[in-house]
């Protein structure tokens, strides 16, 4: 676009500063009462220099804000296709749930007598766990699902530990999140690869190599990252279990199979379960996440505190480790007692599904999946065979020749007003694209992404790499210069005169 | 389902396309059995109205600390959050993004972890922050590993002073990874002095962690121990729970610390049980790329524009896999909004006051507390939070004050379930929530309790 404003706005697109650049010394946006002068207690600790903070009033940062808000792109603004995220719909009602007074105004360390309704509300959000996924017990705790990770990999070496068994060893298909390899580390574990198949699964045969006495488990992504489901899960359970091993089920995809399909009758010792994605808590950006881990009856011992047990006087908050009741727990993983803003949210998301409502969801997730891949398919280079779950998966043999990439493909789907898909992983496929469109989608936003999509390619395919090249056009910004920042990083705002 | 849009027609329809007779033929590489034909045991689906009655139900059952004078603290602390806050993080373009991995269409998430980062790094007075961590107690654990990489050590000295779920935290974090972990039993009435902990570096320690405010609310000057710790090559880590303090008093920055990490709660964060909440995390330019998390920097666009993204990533497990410098993928993104928005609304001036009236709030509830018979202030030094010492075992006052209507503090108890030498010890803390009506009831309720 040729034509410059004064002010560098551009209609609704708005230029926006630094806080640090629009302070003013004198105002602040809140309005406090003068304390009575009382003698400090500090200990001679009083500060004495300035911070450093800019002075903004209400309406400017309510303007500042909404300013930034409007350069985003949400669930709320379009569709999301991000693959192996799950952006779906996240319902208001819930956000409404976790703002009840009796719930976002609870102190973490009241008297279990204050706080029955927020212990019956932990329990019962584990209850629908348990029941979904069929396995006994679960640990609310993780604060994410790389923590609900650790969580399973540490219940894991603590059993090979009361089994006084030195296994060491952690096999891990190579098209694994780099979550999981990064995990199995921080648990002493050290890692081997498994590769996959030409149907992107796990190479049993390989697998079967691989396993020795000195083979701790596998963690095992199911339905897979490249969106498939590993047919021969069972097998795989009962050969690391012959061996000695256990199995961990990353279970970032369970929203493909929720109602249709428990993991218990997989054979897992572990999964976690990201309720930011299978139960539509908001990503919000980047997190807060929640990952409860559910644990067969090998690992269930070893689960960290804190937990909820039901007694004869109501339910009672377990905060010790000590070994007891069979319990051997191996730590705790946060402060407090999990995301309880989380489970507030899952449950009522939960309780609005209902059993049938989910079993919906997993279905409807999977139909936009396949509609989407045989729209796609007759363009684009699907990376494996045979249906898809929840997430269709292509490789970049499609713009081979056509000077685009994967990345200049997607800055150019930005340009049509969608989230592009994600890019580049799985690793194992060459220029991937994992395309998610949930169950929240209708057929016709699927229908108008892949028209767009399809276009694109044609244009693509017509030779016009110098236009995908300089995409995204209309965008607040336009391409980033990664490198730049990583070179010299800038990781703060300072004064100019600093 | 309210919040599924196909129809029967659709379906049918994309099944054609698909070339598929069922939803059921889509699962078949699901093994022999496994694949379910009816509805799990579980109730089924519920508009609104009865969702929101069953939920409300639950939350009637409880007692939240809006509702009676409440003096809790121990690592969370009710303040009050300006309704601009819950309004700009409920915003979809806010609440229904994800990480910003497309920096083109998310310079709105950049921007505001760019600000929050700032901020961080200003109140502790460090050089640079991180874009967030889950929460303080995991924070302190990720800086105990980042410390042992940096330095190549395995040895860490836990102060006495250190919340205990952050100590459990810690160990649970280190257990593996041969990092030995030494410190003393921390009490209300002795504070480990800088000598007493220098004696426990040496040539192995990776660092030092202190917690200032400390557990029971003391207060100490850290130098002499940053000094201690920078003599014998290890680092210095200062951890806190109440990130009002330091608008109030003496960074960690200003002692010479390594590593400043803690909870961010106290600012735009409810409650909320215990979580989400967010964890901070500043260290010095020197330490950047040891850091965990994630990280937002300053760039330009194609056009020369200043603009934000996600940077020093080759940290990171999705680059790094088994070699990264943590497993987190994930920050707390919004709870991290929350703080930003808060701190932006106090700017410098707010934030020092508040500062000071939790202060004030806490030296009328110190002094009011003092003068009731069987209740001794522990502390000669603190900011908003201090300890008790009681005539009678703190979980039975505590249980006490709540027929009273009162949440009165946390007895150590709580927090030691196996120290029997601090059954008589409770945390009290005082905000700018606590009005002198209820400093006042809880003197009375207390007076009644220990009579």
């Amino acid at each position: 676009m040729t034509f410059q404003t004064h002010t560098g706005n551009r209609g609704l697109v708005l230029e926006e500063k630094l806080i640090f650049e629009q302070g003013e010394a004198g105002r602040s946006g809140v309005d406090l009462p003068d304390p009575e002068p009382v003698k400090s207690r500090m200990g001679g600790l009083e500060r004495d220099s300035d911070i450093g903070l800019p002075g903004l009033s209400e309406p400017q940062v309510v303007r500042h804000f909404t300013r930034l808000s409007q350069k985003n792109f949400g669930i709320d603004s379009g569709f999301f296709p991000l693959g192996s995220c799950t952006m779906k719909h996240n319902p208001r009602l819930n956000e409404k749930i976790a703002r009840l007074p009796g719930i976002a105004d609870l102190h973490p360390m009241q008297p279990e007598s204050t706080v029955q309704g927020a212990l019956e509300l932990i329990d019962q959000c584990a209850h629908w766990l348990l029941v979904l996924t069929g396995m006994p017990a679960v640990a609310m705790s993780p604060a994410s699902g790389a923590q609900g990770e650790l969580c399973g990999m540490m219940a894991i070496r603590a059993a090979l530990d009361a089994r006084g068994e030195n296994r060491r060893r952690v096999l891990v298909p190579e098209s694994a999140h780099g979550t999981n390899p990064a995990t199995a580390a921080a648990c002493g574990f050290t890692v081997d690869s498994i590769p996959a198949t030409a149907d992107g699964r796990v190479d049993l045969a390989a697998f079967e190599a691989k396993l020795g006495d000195d083979v701790a488990g596998i963690m095992l992504t199911n339905p897979n990252t490249c969106g498939l489901f590993e047919r021969d899960v069972r097998k795989i359970a009962d050969l690391v279990h012959a061996a000695g091993g256990y199995f961990y089920c990353d279970g970032a995809n369970f929203n493909a199979i929720v109602g249709r399909v428990r993991p218990a009758d997989l054979g897992i010792d572990a999964m976690h379960i990201n309720l930011h994605k299978t139960f539509s808590t908001p990503h919000g950006g980047g997190g807060p996440g929640s990952g409860p881990v559910v644990f067969s009856d090998a690992l269930a011992p070893f689960a960290p505190i804190p937990y909820v047990v039901k007694t004869e006087n109501g339910f009672h908050l377990v905060e010790t480790a000590d070994e007891k009741d069979g319990k051997k727990p191996f730590g705790r993983l946060k402060g407090f007692h999990g995301q309880m803003g989380m489970f507030v949210r899952a449950l009522s998301y939960m309780k609005s599904h209902g059993a049938d409502g989910l079993r919906q969801a997993s279905g409807d997730a999977v139909l936009n999946a396949n509609y989407l891949l045989a729209r796609l398919k007759t363009k684009l280079s699907v990376a494996y065979p045979g249906y898809c779950m929840h997430e269709a998966l292509f490789d970049d043999d499609f713009l081979k020749g056509t000077g685009v990439s994967t990345l200049d493909l997607a800055k150019a789907i930005i340009d049509e007003g969608f989230h592009p898909m994600t890019m580049y992983f799985p690793l194992v496929v060459h220029g991937a694209l994992l395309i998610e469109p949930t169950e929240t989608e209708t057929k016709e936003s699927i229908d108008q992404f892949c028209d767009a999509v399809l276009s694109l390619v044609a244009k693509a395919e017509a030779g016009d790499s110098e236009f995908f090249k300089n995409a995204p056009y209309l965008t607040p910004r336009r391409r980033l210069d990664e490198t730049a920042a990583a070179r010299k990083p800038v990781l703060r705002w300072t004064p100019a005169n600093a | 389902m309210r919040y599924l849009p196909l129809t029967k027609a659709d379906r049918a329809s994309m099944l054609e396309t698909i070339g598929a007779g069922s939803v059921d033929d889509l699962y078949c590489d699901v093994p022999d059995g496994a694949l379910l034909k009816e509805p799990v045991d579980l109730p089924h689906h519920l508009g609104e109205m009865q969702v929101e009655r069953d939920m409300v139900k639950l939350a009637a059952k409880n007692m939240g600390t809006a509702s009676a004078p409440s003096f809790l603290g121990a690592g969370a602390y009710r303040h009050h959050v300006p309704a601009t806050v819950d309004y700009i993080i409920q915003r979809g373009e806010f609440l229904t993004a994800y990480t910003p991995y497309q920096p083109e269409i998310a310079q709105g998430t950049l921007q505001y972890l760019f600000e929050f980062q700032t901020q961080v790094a200003s109140i502790t007075n460090m050089d640079v922050a991180n874009a967030s961590m889950w929460d303080g107690a995991t924070s302190c654990a990720e800086a105990v590993l980042m410390a042992c990489r940096a330095t190549r050590r395995k040895k860490a000295v836990l102060s006495g002073g250190l919340h205990p779920h952050y100590r459990e935290v810690t160990e649970t974090y280190c257990q593996y990874s041969d990092t030995e972990l030494a410190g003393r039993d921390g009490h209300p009435e002795h504070q480990a002095t800088a000598d007493e902990l220098d004696d426990l570096i040496d040539d192995q320690t990776a660092c030092v962690v202190v917690q200032y405010p400390d557990v029971f609310g003391r207060l100490d000057d850290h130098t002499k121990l940053a000094d201690a710790c920078h003599a014998k090559g290890a680092l210095l880590i200062v951890v806190f729970t109440e990130a009002v303090a330091f608008g109030a008093i003496k960074s960690p920055g200003s002692f010479g610390a390594d590593i400043v990490c803690g909870e961010g709660q106290s600012i735009g964060n409810a409650l909320g049980y215990g979580g989400p909440y967010v964890g901070l995390f500043a260290t010095t330019s020197k330490l950047v790329r040891q850091m965990p998390g994630r990280l937002c920097g300053e760039t330009v666009d194609q056009d020369g524009k200043r603009g934000f993204v996600l940077t020093l990533s080759t940290r990171e497990q999705h680059i790094r896999r088994e070699k990264a410098t943590s497993n987190i993928c994930t920050n707390s993104g919004l709870c991290s909004l929350a703080f930003t928005v808060h701190m932006s609304l106090l700017g410098e001036d707010g934030y020092r006051k508040l500062a000071a009236i939790n202060h004030e709030r806490a030296v009328k509830t110190a002094d009011a507390l003092d003068g009731v018979a069987g209740v001794e202030v522990v502390n000669d030094s603190f900011f908003n939070e201090f300890t008790v010492k009681l005539a009678k075992p703190a979980a039975e006052v505590v249980e006490a004050l709540v027929a009273r209507g009162i949440m009165g503090g946390v007895p150590l108890s709580r927090l030691y379930p196996n120290r029997d030498d601090l059954g008589a010890f409770m945390l009290v803390a005082a905000t700018e929530t606590n009005t002198d009506e209820d400093i006042a009831a809880l003197a009375a309720a207390l007076k009644e309790v220990l009579a």
